[in-house]
């Protein structure tokens, strides 16, 4: 079922630059040249009866019931696949087509059940519309046939043509004996997902929709993303969500809390209960798409483990007490005052969340550096796209990718490294793969087979299947071979970029330890693949870089980056729709948690704390004196504590003791604090170290921002008030009061105002202006008033793009007897991050454990079965996982997710770290895999200590 | 906080400057990089490291940090003017 405020068109938006005017009715239309004769009457306000047509599909043609007649043509013409041409003369109504749309619905409703009162559809049923549009009357055909809407005969006997109802799928249900097969399930699977995981099984009145080998869907291909849900036209595919509240009254736009695609759905509400998230059409991220989280994963929102009233406790082994908002802020301030009393301004800090909006994140750096006094300041960025930040500020002069998605439509060569998208950015995913069906090239550089090397009409022309740890090696290779093959866009280079920089890059990346042939051994990939690979990056049209984690998350992170810029300047792929350098990022909010100023060293949009200017401008905005020097970052601050220098923390909405590596290491610093404030929807792994909790708001009850992974903004707004009270904008205002540095904010727009006021690439960005343009792509200021969809046009935002030298510099985290192999971390579609808000949904029916995958050699070497209990040991910690044994997987490393506290997986990775910003080296890990019959020393602690936590929330007594 | 684990970061650090051939630039962008992204108090213990033999620090973050040292006493003395 289509939105309940969306107007379908019939067929998509046609962009062409020739306009064709026609007659439609006698009204005269003019719309661009392969507009459908449909979807030009839509918008002359003409809507003619459809069924099997949408616009969020290609034209199919099937159910003829568009038919028009057209003058001096023959017959009648289904509208939605014949294109307008100059000066035709269109009738969508006479006697002959009302006869003709008749007798049509009169066949589909014989084989239909009439139980429109007790239907789901009720009330938004394209069918029962229909039937009304054409004036059906009666159905003399009677029901008593060969039909697929009775379970038996009129004999009694079992109906073949029958099949019961699938409610395999958590979030929807499938009902075969309402369909029509007007294929738009198949059509959407296909079109906009590309899965292709439905088909139309038989032909004629056998015709029915299957899922995969007509399976149930649950066991099938089928991704639940709900494209096919969202394009019935009748209850055979609905949301359960619907069949159990009936239809939404209300619609409100907002934006997916779950990855950095930032995609724009429409909450559809009855009252202040959400009946379904229907992804908006509208949406400039992902044009009316969704995946299986951001469509049905919000049950975590209502969840009964959502802790709405604040809670306080001296030691963490006190039980919990519930106290009011007065109370407990009243206790935190007074515990960060009494720590900067005792051991001085510099020992307390803040955590900023990437999953808050941007003006949250902004007022809790706001909190530390003017109602703290310091620059202890950091966020969740820091594990992930910190070097993101300094690689591509450091040669193109600005933290941020270069495109918007839509680019990718003019892309020729898709280069993806270290990244995931059909996993971890699934719509853009499915963007990319539509680009790719239609014919640009791919190349994929990843230590595993991910689903993009080869999934249904997609196989990427090379898979560089490196060995993890090795991109820097691997990114010099392709430079070495775009240098020395004469393949450097010289006219560009000269143009855009500084020429010292570019000619000793141009010598380093010459030397002959980086030919591929000399790197081969190193990184595993065939040096003839590297320079096919390079060739075709160089040559093959716009070029494109699709980069994630595997390439930011490593000892040389950093460095990695701007081996990526190095690339693109050298092929001139910047500057324009089709190419440029693209981050895809895991949370939603990522990129605008670090415009917001979040990181210790700088202030929103990019600018260091050391600057005289900039810092002035915050001093006498915020009226007072601030710090000129770089606070400690996340893991300074963990060994800050350790080594007792550094006392409380307030965590707004991060899971530091689940999503940090080295977890024994970190929770020893949480133990070692003497006041840790967390902001959270549940009591999650740090809240068990903490001795204030206050409750936190879901994305559905606060106004504000965020910013995607294009760099574009997009409003969060309210469909229900905060459970508990207040948004946490305003507890961190409240704590702000109570420290003594007072905020006095009414609405969130009045502190994107102050954000615009005090942020250049800010100054044209404003709620109302996001509320008329939709979305807005910064920097949005007077040079580029509607934001910026392509970066770097004409010149870098630096000015000339600088080369940087990227020499590979080998980890440390290397095999040797006693940890032979190489662990390596990643993320599942039906999952997220730590999973705080997915594992309390029924995601857990695709994926209820992290397992260990591993090569069928290795495995078998270690006599290791499928569901097999594995110890996985590295230097940092052990854990036990079930193996799963994998050929995606190539022989010495192991692969496991990270989204069930229990797995462990942080307890083995290391304190390794990026040189330049100390992200994780999440990817990297020499470990030991053994067959085991127990849990780890530490899974049973961490039971153990889970248990006391939870009986201590238990015990939580009211005041 | 624990001097091993800073002095391996500011190896790391020198690790990466080494590519370039001009030795006093790789100092410099050593100094440079600790003075932009590291907490005071960290700088001070990996200057005060040095000072005390700089066990651990490889020839070139030696140089670097010595960098390091002279661009934060500027500051201090410009403070103190």
């Amino acid at each position: 079922m289509l939105s309940i405020v969306e107007i379908d068109r019939g067929t998509p938006a046609v962009k062409s630059d020739v306009q064709v005017t026609l007659s439609i009715d006698g009204r005269s239309i003019t719309v661009p040249e392969g507009t459908s004769v449909m979807r030009a009457a839509a918008q002359a306000g003409i809507n003619i009866p459809k069924l099997c047509a949408t616009d969020m599909l290609e034209a199919f043609g099937s159910c003829r019931l568009c038919l028009v007649e057209i003058e001096n043509r023959k017959g009648y013409p289904a509208s939605c696949t014949t294109p307008v041409v100059e000066g035709m003369k269109v009738s969508t109504q006479t006697p002959k087509l009302a006869d003709i749309r008749r007798g049509v619905m009169e066949l589909y409703i014989s084989d239909h059940p009439l139980d429109c009162l007790t239907c789901p559809a009720n009330g938004h049923c394209e069918l029962q519309d229909m039937a009304g549009v054409v004036g059906l009357r009666e159905v003399r055909y009677g029901y008593d046939g060969a039909n697929h809407v009775f379970a038996k005969t009129k004999q009694g006997d079992t109906n073949p043509h029958f099949v019961a109802k699938d409610e395999s799928n958590p979030y929807f249900s499938f009902d075969p004996s309402k369909c029509i097969v007007c294929s738009r399930c198949v059509r959407a699977c296909d079109e906009v997902q590309g899965t292709f995981a439905l088909t139309i099984q038989g032909r004629g009145f056998e015709s029915k929709v299957a899922a995969s080998q007509n399976n149930r869907f649950l066991d099938s291909e089928c991704v639940s993303c709900g494209a096919c849900v969202q394009a019935c036209p009748t209850a055979t595919l609905s949301e359960k969500s619907l069949i159990d509240r009936g239809q939404a009254e209300h619609s409100v736009v907002t934006t997916c809390a779950y990855c950095g695609v930032g995609c724009s759905f429409r909450a559809e509400m009855k009252g202040e209960e959400i009946v379904r998230m229907v992804p908006n059409k509208d949406g400039h991220a992902n044009h009316g798409h969704s995946c299986v989280k951001g469509r049905f994963a919000i049950g975590y929102a209502t969840h009964p483990d959502r802790i709405n009233t604040p809670m306080i406790r001296k030691k963490i082994s006190d039980p919990w007490r519930i106290v009011s908002w007065e109370e407990a802020i009243a206790y935190a301030a007074s515990e960060f005052k009494r720590l900067q009393a005792t051991y001085g301004k510099f020992s307390i800090g803040g955590i900023t969340s990437s999953r808050c909006t941007n003006e949250e994140t902004y007022l809790v750096q706001k909190l530390v550096r003017a109602g703290f006094g310091n620059n202890n300041v950091d966020t969740c960025a820091r594990v992930c796209h910190s070097p993101t930040g300094y690689g591509l500020k450091s040669t193109m002069g600005e933290s941020a990718g270069t495109q918007d998605f839509d680019s990718i439509e003019q892309t020729d060569v898709v280069l993806v490294i270290g990244a995931n998208p059909t996993d971890a950015h699934p719509v853009f995913g499915s963007q990319m793969k539509r680009r790719l069906r239609a014919g640009a090239k791919l190349i994929v550089a990843d230590p595993r087979r991910i689903d993009l090397v080869r999934t249904p009409h997609i196989k990427a022309d090379y898979h560089l299947k490196l060995k993890p740890g090795t991109n820097v090696a691997l990114l010099n290779t392709l430079a070495h071979v775009i240098v020395t093959e004469g393949l450097v866009d010289e006219a560009f280079v000269a143009a855009r970029c500084e020429p010292e920089a570019f000619a000793k890059w141009r010598t380093f990346v010459s030397q002959d330890k980086y030919s591929p042939e000399a790197m081969e051994a190193e990184t595993g990939v065939p040096a003839a693949m590297v320079r096919s690979a390079a060739r075709l990056y160089a040559t093959g049209g716009n070029a494109a870089i699709y980069y994630g984690l595997g390439v930011t998350e490593h000892s040389q992170g950093s460095t990695a980056v701007m081996g990526i810029a190095n690339l693109a300047m050298a092929t001139g792929n910047i500057g324009r729709e089709g190419v440029g350098v693209n981050p895809l990022r895991g949370q939603n909010n990522v990129q605008g948690s670090c415009d917001m100023g979040s990181f210790p060293h700088e202030f929103t949009g990019y600018r260091h704390v050391s600057d005289p200017v900039v810092r002035g401008s915050f001093e006498a905005d915020w009226g007072v004196h601030l710090h000129d020097e770089p606070g400690l970052r996340i893991p300074n601050m963990f060994e800050a504590a350790i080594d007792g220098s550094f006392k409380g923390l307030y965590i707004e909405g991060e899971d530091i003791a689940q999503s940090d590596p080295n977890t024994q290491h970190v929770t020893a610093a949480l133990q070692a604090m003497e006041c840790v404030v967390v902001q959270d929807l549940f009591l999650n792994e740090t809240a068990k170290y903490a001795h204030v909790f206050l409750p936190g708001s879901s994305f559905l009850e606060k106004d504000g921002t965020f910013v995607n992974a294009e760099r574009r903004i997009s409003r969060v707004r309210k469909v229900m008030e905060p459970k508990a009270r207040y948004a946490d904008w305003e507890a961190t205002q409240l704590l702000a009061n109570a420290m003594g540095y007072p905020m006095h904010y009414s609405h969130p727009s009045e502190i994107m105002d102050e954000i615009a006021r005090l942020t250049p690439t800010f100054h044209g960005v404003s709620f109302d202006k996001i509320d008329t343009l939709g979305s807005i792509q910064w920097p949005c200021n007077e040079d580029h008033p509607e934001g910026t969809p392509v970066m770097h046009v004409n010149e870098f935002v630096r000015g000339k793009g600088r080369f940087m030298l990227t020499e590979y510099v080998p980890t440390t985290e290397k095999v040797n007897a006693r940890h032979p192999l190489i662990l390596t971390t990643g993320r599942i579609l039906s999952q997220y991050n730590v999973g705080a808000q997915t594992r309390r949904t029924a995601n857990v029916m695709w994926h209820d454990e992290d397992r260990l995958e591993i090569h069928p050699h290795d495995a078998e070497e270690r006599g290791i079965k499928e569901d097999d209990w594995v110890g996985v040991e590295s230097r940092a910690g052990q854990t036990v996982l079930r193996a799963r044994i994998s050929e995606r997987m190539q022989p010495g490393v192991v692969y496991t997710t990270f989204h069930f506290p229990g797995s462990g997986a942080n307890v083995i990775t290391t304190e390794n770290s990026d040189w330049a910003t100390n992200c994780p080296e999440y990817k990297v890990t020499a470990v030991q895999v053994t067959r085991v019959d127990q849990p780890s020393e530490w899974q049973k602690r961490y039971q153990a200590f889970s248990n006391e936590q939870q009986a201590l929330l238990d015990a939580a007594e009211a005041p | 906080m624990n001097i091993e684990r800073l002095v391996t970061m500011a190896n790391d650090i020198s690790h990466y400057f080494a590519a370039d051939p001009d030795q006093a630039a790789g100092a410099a962008a050593i100094a440079d990089h600790l003075k932009k992204f590291w907490e005071p108090g960290m700088r001070k213990q990996i200057v005060a490291h040095l000072a005390g033999g700089g066990e651990g620090l490889e020839p070139l973050t030696r140089m670097g940090v010595q960098k390091l040292a002279e661009l934060d006493n500027q500051v201090t003395a410009a403070n103190s003017e």
